[in-house]
């Protein structure tokens, strides 16, 4: 069905990504890893703005934005330059934000997300540097605190802003963008996504005859679908009431699922943007090609490389590429001799349902656990239904080993004279069953064989169990008859 | 009472005495004098750090740094009330390669607020009397540091000049002051009035040592990312036969006292015995240096200010919520001088205006800097009054800012380049000092420092000191 989007629904987003695998700040030596620490331990006369003190670029952080502006088919500016962005709020220690205007490190890029109705080609205007202010802690909630307490140790990280074309049409669009934005930025190994606060979004978004709003600081790709959704409703009901739709600045109360004002278009802040006199404008239009060449295989390459390469089901490859750690663990597993088609369905089906099932990564699966399932299966030893008991057991207890829950709760596939023993023991004690097998009820074949895999706890194969039974039917028939 | 003054003097001295009797005598002197040349005094400090001196060119020698350099461990005010009681915890740049060389820190400077002021005049702690003139201003902004020099209390001191503020005073108090190359010293730890203009500079009461403390601060710093990588070697001697100089006719503008535009012509002609060529020649694009100056530095100004809204350091006002503590914190903090270039660089930054004001004033930045560059395709230096006039008096031109930016007539546009400059007396007016200007391309110190050094040594302005001494 084709997508109408009869609002034309217009979304921009602006997405900020702490590169937090960087060891030091975007301006200073100070270290990133303050997440466990106490508050401002990881601060310097730099990074707290102290009078006098300068800021010096980390090049490894203009490497990381060179890297991801690539990946989102950017151009690189040949030369980038820092601005300051004015004003004045207590977690900025410098009454100024060093970011970037002209001359962005990247711009013009486009990537293709699974639109409403096909692919989607999402413009990209830039990815920008700019730095983390600090964070302001109340006691309480922010209505009732007495005072605020500011913390610098997270000041002068290294942030990346990208930000969008208008190009998105809908909220389920922008959280398949923000995804696969995720995706690409988990690949290139510049940052660690799941960190508190590791990326925030802005979300600019306007509907037929109205404005545009912008929704701040949205913490994650879920809320970001529920403000906007929200944000479609709320503009649809001024519009609806005779209203115009005003361009402002809005706050997501992710407690109530709603939007709130912050300021109109007369109250903005005016930024009064210049270039930041302390730091040069630097060529980098040298070190794009090398960084290129460094680049990893990125999701969308190694999605067609895995379904060429392996032969796997497309659904199976964009499951697995979805996660670098999911692809990964599953090449690793092929690396070791498992069965392609065996490991794809098993990890992207079977193991990848259980893990979301229990909210887990695939970090609490052993590589060895599931080579060892996947050989039993594919030895035939153990049923499909086994191999999920297994990696259930291995999920829910600890100390577990495959060998020892198999042994445990019996689960090796039960085969030969033991199997037709079963089948002899079902045949002779459902004589009522089989009677009406022999005159013509072909269903009563099903229930013999149900109660041979009952007895086998599951352990049979039931294909084999139901040849089994048909052959021991003729069998006593000719007896019968002889 | 002081029987020394050059740097190799007061290493004659230390030999004999000591370097804590030489600390000891700065300090004695300064108590005299009583100019209120000084903020902070590092009395303790420098007493002990004498006393262990041991080694470096310049090993127990005194040192007055202007207070707008950060000192670890001592106060650093700006000369403003907002940044009272605030003790930096780390040292600037300068400060460290000071310390390397054996240097003692007498004490912090007075200067103008921030380095806004043409004559010390608007300093929290009160004006800076001119040695040569009670009545008179020292000049600014570097004002303290200059008196200090001149009031013979300490042999050397480093300023900052972002318009003129080590050239003016240095002018006004008869001594020796250097306005480096942009990036041949480390602004590190130097208190931002205008990032883009301002150099820390020696200055001292002969050419020779503000040439060695250049040497001892100059040089590459990867704290400093508008810092060169060049090394400075100043001390190999030059020869002036055949030097080609420029005198540009703008500098000699009007209100222009004709005694001092007599004495930097008769300089001129002490060039030309010793053997130099000199023709006049023109910088088209001087006279919108003031206006391009005042707004590239307001509207830098505008933005480095904006960190001091006491929540961190120094002074502190507690009312309401944050922002209006932050205001209140500003307007006590800030003297009128300050006050008036922050709104008028937010304005000229502010939408609307910033194409009409600030890129404008960048290109004509860029068409100042194109005279000076095509005028040194021609010469090797040029000469200039540093200033128009000598020292006015106290109270004169405080009231009338415009007048006060007028000054600067002849400064800025070096700063506006980035090019050397170094100020040198060569004359008096009414027994106040006259200073001339030797400006020099883009890191070559070495050809102004060496002509200034000739010059100097043809002359004796130098050896007269204030009060006859
Ligand atoms: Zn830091």
């Amino acid at each position: 069905m084709a997508y109408e989007n009869k609002d034309q629904v217009k979304i921009g987003l602006e997405i900020h990504i702490q590169l937090n695998k960087l060891n030091t700040k975007m301006f200073c030596g100070c270290r990133t890893d303050y997440q466990s620490d106490e508050p401002n331990t990881h601060t310097c006369p730099i990074c707290l703005g102290l009078p006098g003190a300068l800021p010096v670029v980390n090049k490894k952080a203009v490497e990381c934005a060179i890297k991801v502006g690539l990946a989102l088919n950017c151009k690189i500016s040949e030369y980038t330059q820092f601005y300051r962005k004015n004003y004045y709020y207590p977690d900025l220690p410098k009454g100024f934000q060093i970011t970037q205007y002209d001359y962005p490190i990247a711009h013009d890029g486009s990537i293709i997300i699974e639109g409403e109705d096909g692919e989607r080609c999402v413009r990209i205007n830039r990815a920008h540097m700019e730095e983390d202010p600090g964070r302001l802690v109340h006691e309480g909630s922010i209505e009732h605190s007495k005072y605020t307490l500011v913390d610098y140790n997270r000041s002068g990280v290294a942030l990346l802003e990208v930000v969008t074309e208008p190009d998105l049409q809908s909220p389920k669009e922008a959280r398949r963008f923000l995804d696969k934005l995720r995706n690409i930025i988990e690949y290139l190994d510049v940052s660690d996504v799941n960190l508190e606060g590791a990326v925030r979004v802005d979300a600019n978004i306007s509907i037929m005859g109205g404005q545009r709003s912008e929704t701040k600081n949205i913490s994650s790709h879920k809320a970001s679908e529920k403000a906007l959704l929200y944000e479609i409703v709320r503009q649809k009901n001024v519009l609806r009431r005779g209203k115009t739709v005003v361009q402002e600045t809005r706050h997501f109360d992710e407690a109530r699922e709603i939007t709130v004002s912050l300021r109109t278009k007369e109250e903005a802040h005016d930024y009064r943007y210049f270039p930041e006199p302390d730091l040069v404008p630097f060529r980098i239009a040298d070190l794009a090609p090398m960084i290129k060449e460094t680049l990893p295989e990125l999701p969308d390459a190694q999605r067609e490389r895995f379904i060429a390469q392996y032969g796997i089901q497309e659904e199976h490859a964009k499951t697995l590429t979805a996660e670098l750690k999911l692809a990964t663990f599953f090449e690793e597993v092929l690396f070791k001799g498992a069965d392609v088609m065996l490991a794809s369905t098993w990890i992207a089906d079977l193991l990848k349902g259980e893990l979301n099932y229990r909210g887990k990564t695939i970090d609490s699966f052993s590589k060895t656990d599931l080579l060892e399932i996947l050989s039993l299966l594919e030895k035939n030893k153990i049923t499909e239904k086994s191999g999920i008991e297994i990696v259930r057991t291995l999920l829910d207890t600890q100390n577990q080993s495959v060998s020892r829950i198999v042994k445990g709760k019996g689960l090796l596939r039960i085969e030969g004279d033991e199997v037709t023993e079963m089948v002899k023991q079902a045949v002779e004690g459902n004589k009522d069953a089989v009677a009406d097998y022999k005159n013509g009820k072909n269903e009563a074949l099903n229930f013999i064989v149900g109660a041979v895999m009952k007895k086998t706890r599951g352990r049979a194969d039931p294909k084999k169990v139901r040849e089994l039974i048909i052959q021991q039917l003729h069998t006593t028939q000719a007896g019968i008859n002889s | 009472m002081i029987t020394w003054q050059s740097v190799p003097e007061t290493k004659r001295f230390i030999e004999t005495e000591g370097a804590a009797e030489a600390v000891h005598r700065c300090f004695e002197r300064i108590k005299q004098n009583d100019f209120n040349s000084f903020i902070t005094l590092n009395i303790e400090d420098a007493l002990s750090v004498a006393e262990h001196a041991s080694g470096g060119r310049l090993c127990g020698v005194p040192i007055a740094i202007k207070d707008n350099i950060s000192t670890h461990g001592i106060q650093t005010t700006c000369a403003s009330k907002i940044l009272t009681g605030y003790i930096p915890p780390y040292n600037a740049t300068v400060i460290e390669r000071l310390e390397r060389e054996g240097a003692v820190i007498i004490g912090k400077t007075n200067m103008d607020e921030f380095a806004m002021g043409t004559s010390t005049e608007t300093s929290y702690y009160g004006a800076v009397e001119n040695p040569w003139n009670g009545r008179c201003v020292p000049g600014g902004s570097s004002g303290g540091s200059a008196a200090a020099l001149a009031g013979g209390e300490v042999p050397l001191a480093l300023g900052s000049d972002t318009g003129g503020s080590v050239r003016c005073p240095a002018s006004f108090c008869g001594v020796v002051g250097l306005k480096p190359t942009y990036g041949a010293v480390s602004r590190y730890g130097l208190i931002s009035y205008a990032n883009s203009l301002e150099q820390i500079g020696p200055m001292a009461t002969t050419v020779a040592d503000a040439a060695l403390l250049f040497n001892v601060v100059a040089g590459y710093d990867k704290r400093d990312s508008t810092s060169v990588k060049k090394q400075f070697d100043t001390t190999e001697p030059l020869d002036m036969k055949g030097m080609k100089i420029g005198v540009p006719g703008e500098y000699f503008g009007e209100g222009m006292n004709s005694v001092v535009e007599k004495a930097v012509w008769n300089a001129v002609y002490s060039f030309e015995d010793l053997g130099a060529e000199y023709k006049e020649v023109s910088m088209p694009h001087t006279k919108y240096s003031l206006a391009a100056y005042y707004i590239i530095a307001m509207s830098e100004a505008s933005s480095n200010l904006a960190r001091f809204d006491g929540l961190r350091y120094g002074h502190h006002a507690e009312e309401g919520d944050c922002h209006t503590s932050f205001s209140k914190t500003r307007a006590e903090g800030f003297g009128d001088e300050v006050k008036r270039r922050i709104l008028l660089g937010s304005y000229a930054l502010s939408a609307g205006y910033h194409d009409k004001y600030y890129l404008k004033a960048l290109k004509v930045r860029t068409l100042v800097k194109k005279d000076f560059e095509s005028a040194f395709k021609t010469y090797d230096m040029l000469l200039a009054p540093t200033m128009p006039y000598p020292a006015f008096k106290l109270g004169e031109k405080i009231k009338d800012p415009l007048s006060l930016y007028l000054a600067d007539v002849n400064t800025v546009p070096i700063n506006l380049a980035g090019v050397p400059a170094v100020s040198v007396p060569c004359g008096f007016e009414n027994k106040l000092p006259v200073g001339l200007q030797l400006i020099g391309d883009f890191f070559d110190e070495k050809t102004i420092l060496q002509a200034a050094h000739k010059f100097e040594n043809s002359t004796d302005f130098h050896n007269r000191r204030p009060g006859g001494e």
